[in-house]
């Protein structure tokens, strides 16, 4: 192994602080989007305790809707949306395409300040008593009514949009112009069509998303009205706008996840994939009826009966290119050489856990079940199944599987396994009863509630505590694998894929010499034997 | 309220039961789906774990297979569609012959007027077997209007009439929530609905004080000199006189029908519409007049009768359903 | 890539790859800000509809005479911008700089028109906001409205604006040192698109806010 990579190329601290190499871009995300995960998730054990007693007996109403509102803020914003993208994706895209670098490392770079940058905005917004809208920043509320830092916190998501874009233009450009000599476009990994029907969502909703928080911020600031009812403006103006991203912004989560499945269902069902082009296509489906999908959030808003009747049959039709996903990735494993180990664990959970919540989401595109579920626990848990149980399980899952990429380190399989079941488990214990509670008609944002309730409350907060659990573990031992993990080789995991082909951790410009392909992607062949980097010595496992 | 457990809400509403069924139908189509994949992925990774005796190797592409799980996803999808459409038309779509009661959400707090000028907090009494039409205005944030035992839900806006309906078909007591996160006591937003018998509803009716809305509206109307421009002839503004549901021509050349939509806004925003004839001089209201006060002067307005309407069109009761806001 | 020239970075293979990169890159950001303004265009066009007398009446308010010389000057910035992507592209580094400085000169002038109109609402209470009045027939809150729409979409224009004219700025810096030649210039290729985009918006802001219904 060459002593020389991306990592000790150089120790100087601004060497990190003004790098260029999207690789230590990735680790720079990484432990920011870590540490803003434990912020969101210290909020959700808080408000998760509350919700143990019907009475609001542990945290003041004010102080359990700045909970509610900074969990949602930070997950979504600063943990979910970077999560596979800004981690990953920089990290393996230019990797996977066979390139030295995105397109634009500097402003790559960029982004990650712009991100921090509005990190603080969120420190400052948490400092200065917490915001208490909802991550939805409903008006007139957020623009008049309310009374906290609506403005830092609206700024706070402004910039972070401003980040992400130009993650996504970034990923953009660089598939289009820099693969490898023989990559084309259908020899790509899922993960790249994945990441690029992300960047167009990401592109051409998220300026929306701020022109609509930029104008709630403007209404606030100076007092003019752009959404005052008073006088004469729509309320839901301001909800068209924030949907128009804000429902894109689900894609813009769970799309990249998807591609991590892709990538971790052939590696261990030693398979090609079953259907490339149905599931590259069936993304950019995704990423395009995403957009004309955002009155499903609006049924009972008042919105038009018939905006309600287009809505819900466009809705629908989203249903199509999910299915496809998980019926492809599916039939994968049949006759396979199924290697049940930590990221493919998450890799099944994921399929297990995004059927669900894609299947209560056709509840939710039901017009006349909606109306009764809309803003009920039923939603809460619905896209907690899509966001937790798919992207935060693929996370996951890419953590484990590109570890040993990204550090050179192997993990400890048996500790993975086990937090991987338990978060399964605690995963479900805490979501599933939110579904009866939301079809009960227990709505969402309430941190009191009808003493009926409480035993299924109970259970959900039992299974937020084994999740909490479940998150601590692998932090634990990851970090220490850092130090005490075995080396990785290039290829741990006898994966396909040209970041294999890339030393462990790579070089500075990843590869010694461009690669050129040849092959086809997913070159897995079921029938030879394999053997794991993980699967050596120190643990007793029996190898075919 | 019984405080047991519960799996599945109580139902109260000719609707509710229409829901469920529809419901269920989701769980059955989620269940069987959701066993299938997990079965397949159970399967499929035990039979072919590595190491096991299984017949392996990379099957062509099928697009048969394709089409299939492509297609079959898109037909219960259109079933679910067309189903929840149905439901939801039924649920949008009061009956003509509605009981209508006046709803106004106000952080946090609902007020609710019943047609003979009984007032309630928190609290809505409707008669059992009777269709109820609510319409309902906020004074501030965005509230919304939730009866779960009923499967019925709709947001009450500021500056905008919403309305919804329901026929409950069960007496007893039942949650009333505000669904739309309005502020520091949101979760306090809530109430009862008590579903009675016709008797008792009507024995609860006259045992409540209140002025009919209609008369309160006659004193506001005088209080705040409504008549002293509004004449019947002559006026520097509109006659009033059998104004509801008749077609006003407007200055801009337009004409609109007054209805409650448009008579709120002609009281807090008068100079939105300037009736064809007339001046822009009438002050806003706004801040004088809280939307029961609204509610009001319009009930009063109702009862002006019109001396042979000129520009005729006179609609009648059964059309003075609010627009909505489908802007 | 033997003789690898100085502006190639390290992550592009050639010059071809590095200008189609930047080309695609720009094109796509540019993309994004017509969404950015879609946005406000949208709110425009609902509120256009509701309250098309007040909107008529608010936007009589407006100096068409300033506009229209704003709109001229502006175009007139788009055509010398032009004329300095043309100049690099024929390596003649006064011309670049020449037209890159009259495009700064317009648009400053555009800028300190808009400055004056600014000051001129200012001046006659129709900023939105606790100082606003409104003397017409019309209703106050559309118009307030109006005049809210007015600021925001011209105030986001202009700072599009002053954004593009420190990139100009750079831009000069950077050519009087000599960087850029026939055969690279990407940099004063993508702020023209930029700027072109700017006085596109501008295209669209002037007739819907100056001239719709004015008579």
């Amino acid at each position: 192994m060459s002593n020389r990579n991306y990592l000790n190329a150089n120790y100087n601290v601004w060497s990190w602080f003004f790098t260029t190499d999207h690789k230590r871009v990735a680790i720079l995300y990484l432990i920011s989007i870590t540490v803003f995960f434990l912020v969101g998730g210290a909020a959700a054990v808080l408000f998760r305790l509350e919700l143990m007693t019907p009475e609001g007996d542990l945290v003041l109403p004010e102080t359990y809707n700045r909970l509610f509102t900074l969990h949602g803020i930070v997950m979504i914003f600063f943990f979910l949306i970077p999560a596979v993208p800004a981690v990953f994706g920089n990290f393996l895209l230019p990797m996977m395409i066979g390139a030295r670098d995105l397109a634009f490392p500097k402003l790559n770079l960029a982004s990650w300040y712009l991100y921090s940058l509005s990190g603080l905005f969120g420190v400052w917004v948490i400092l200065t008593g917490g915001v208490d809208t909802g991550w939805t920043f409903y008006t007139p509320y957020s623009t008049t009514y309310g009374n906290t830092s609506v403005l830092s916190a609206a700024i706070a998501a402004f910039i972070a949009g401003f980040s992400s874009i130009l993650t996504a233009l970034n990923f953009l450009v660089t598939t289009h112009t820099m693969r490898a000599p023989g990559m084309t476009w259908f020899r790509l990994p899922l993960f790249v069509w994945a990441h690029y029907a992300m960047s167009l969502v990401v592109l051409l909703g998220t300026p929306v998303l701020a022109i609509a928080i930029a104008l709630v911020g403007i209404e606030r600031a100076f007092h003019v009205g752009i959404f005052d009812p008073k006088l004469g403006g729509d309320p839901l103006l301001f909800q068209h706008l924030f949907w128009f991203y804000s429902h894109p912004a689900v894609y813009i989560m769970v799309l990249p996840a998807m591609g991590v499945i892709s990538e971790l269902i052939t590696c261990f069902a030693r398979k090609k994939i079953f259907g490339y082009t149905f599931i590259a296509f069936s993304s950019l489906a995704i990423a395009v009826l995403g957009f004309l999908v955002w009155g499903h959030h609006m049924f009972v808003s008042g919105q038009s009966m018939y905006a309600g009747f287009v809505f819900s049959f466009l809705s629908m039709l989203v249903a199509v290119p999910s299915a496809v996903k998980v019926f492809n990735w599916t039939a994968t494993l049949y006759k396979g050489s199924v290697i049940w180990n930590t990221p493919m664990l998450y890799a099944l959970g994921f399929i297990g856990l995004f059927t669900m919540g894609g299947l209560t989401g056709l509840f939710l595109a039901t017009l006349g079940v909606d109306v009764h579920v809309h803003d009920t626990y039923f939603v809460v848990a619905h896209f907690h199944y899509i966001m937790v149980g798919g992207s935060l399980m693929a996370y996951l899952g890419a953590l484990h599987f590109w570890w040993p990429k990204m550090t050179g380190r192997l993990y400890p399989e048996g500790w993975g396994r086990i937090s991987a079941i338990l978060i399964f488990f605690g995963f479900n214990l805490t979501f599933f009863p939110q579904f009866v509670l939301g079809y009960l008609g227990m709505p969402r944002r309430y941190h009191v509630y009808p003493e009926e309730w409480q035993i299924l409350n109970v259970m959900s907060s039992a299974g937020a505590s084994i999740l909490g659990v479940g998150y601590l573990l692998p932090l634990g031992y990851l970090v220490w694998s850092l130090r005490y993990g075995r080396r990785s080789g290039k290829n741990p995991w006898r994966a396909s894929g040209l970041e294999w082909e890339a030393e462990s951790p790579p070089i500075t410009h990843n590869f010694h010499k461009t690669p050129i392909v040849t092959g086809d992607v997913y070159d897995y062949d079921p029938t030879e034997p394999v053997e794991l980097e993980t699967e050596k010595h120190p643990e007793k496992v029996t190898v075919q | 309220m019984d405080s047991t457990f519960q799996l599945f809400p109580e139902s109260a509403s000719q609707i509710a039961d229409r829901v469920d069924a529809l419901y269920l139908f989701l769980v059955a189509v989620a269940l069987f789906f959701t066993f299938l994949i997990c079965v397949l992925i159970l399967y499929f990774g035990v039979k072919y774990r590595r190491g096991s005796l299984a017949e392996r190797g990379n099957p062509p592409r099928s697009n048969l297979l394709e089409l299939a799980w492509a297609v079959v996803p898109f037909l219960l999808s259109m079933v679910m569609f067309v189903w929840g459409a149905d439901v939801f038309y039924d649920i949008k779509t009061p009956p003509a012959d509605a009981l209508q009661i006046d709803v106004v959400g106000k952080q946090w707090m609902w007020k609710v007027h019943h047609p003979g000028g009984q007032s309630e907090i928190n609290q809505l009494h409707v008669p059992l077997g009777r269709p109820v039409r609510l319409r309902m205005v906020s004074e501030d944030v965005i509230h919304s209007f939730y009866i779960p035992a009923f499967r019925v839900k709709q947001d009450v806006l500021p500056g905008y009439y919403t309305q919804m309906w329901f026929q409950p078909d069960r007496a007893g007591t039942y949650h009333l929530f505000c669904a739309e996160y309005c502020g520091t006591e949101h979760a306090q937003m809530i109430g009862s609905v008590i579903v009675l018998e016709q008797d008792a509803f009507a024995d609860w009716l006259s045992g409540e004080t209140g002025d009919p809305p209609e008369v309160a509206g006659a004193r506001l109307f005088e209080r705040h000199r409504c008549g002293s421009c509004h004449k019947a002839q002559g006026g520097s503004g509109p006659s009033l006189a059998g104004v509801f549901g008749r077609r006003v021509p407007l200055k801009s050349g337009e004409s609109i029908v007054a209805d409650e939509q448009y008579l709120r806004s002609s009281i807090l925003n008068p100079q939105q519409h300037i009736v064809a004839g007339f001046q822009p001089l009438m002050p806003s209201y706004q801040g004088q007049l809280n939307e029961s006060d609204v509610l009001k002067i319009i009930a009063y307005m109702k009862t002006l009768e019109g001396n042979a309407s000129a520009s005729g069109e006179d609609t009648g009761d059964g059309n003075d359903q609010p627009p909505e806001t489908e802007n | 890539m033997s003789t690898t020239p100085t502006h190639l970075a390290p992550q592009f293979d050639d010059a071809e790859q590095q200008q189609l990169a930047a080309t695609l890159g720009m094109w796509a950001f540019l993309a994004t800000e017509v969404l950015f303004f879609g946005g406000m265009f949208a709110g425009y066009g609902v509120y256009r509809a509701w309250y098309p007398p007040t909107w008529a009446d608010a936007s009589r308010h407006l100096d068409l005479l300033l506009g229209t010389v704003n709109t001229a000057v502006l175009l007139t910035s788009s055509l010398t911008v032009a004329l300095a992507v043309h100049a690099a592209q024929t390596g003649s580094r006064k011309g670049v700089v020449r037209n890159l400085s009259l495009t700064i000169l317009f648009g400053a002038a555009f800028l300190g028109v808009k400055a004056y109109e600014y000051w001129h609402k200012w001046h006659e209470h129709h900023v939105p906001g606790a100082t606003f009045e409104w003397h017409e027939a019309s209703p106050s809150g559309p118009a307030e409205l109006f005049f809210s729409f007015y600021f925001v979409m011209t105030g986001f224009h202009a700072l599009h604006m002053v954004i593009g004219l420190g990139i100009l700025a750079w831009l000069i810096v950077q050519a009087r040192r000599d960087r850029f030649d026939a055969e690279y210039y990407t940099p004063v290729e993508m702020t023209g698109l930029y700027w072109h985009f700017v006085d596109i918006v501008w295209v669209f802001l002037f007739p819907l806010l100056y001239l719709i219904d004015r008579t």
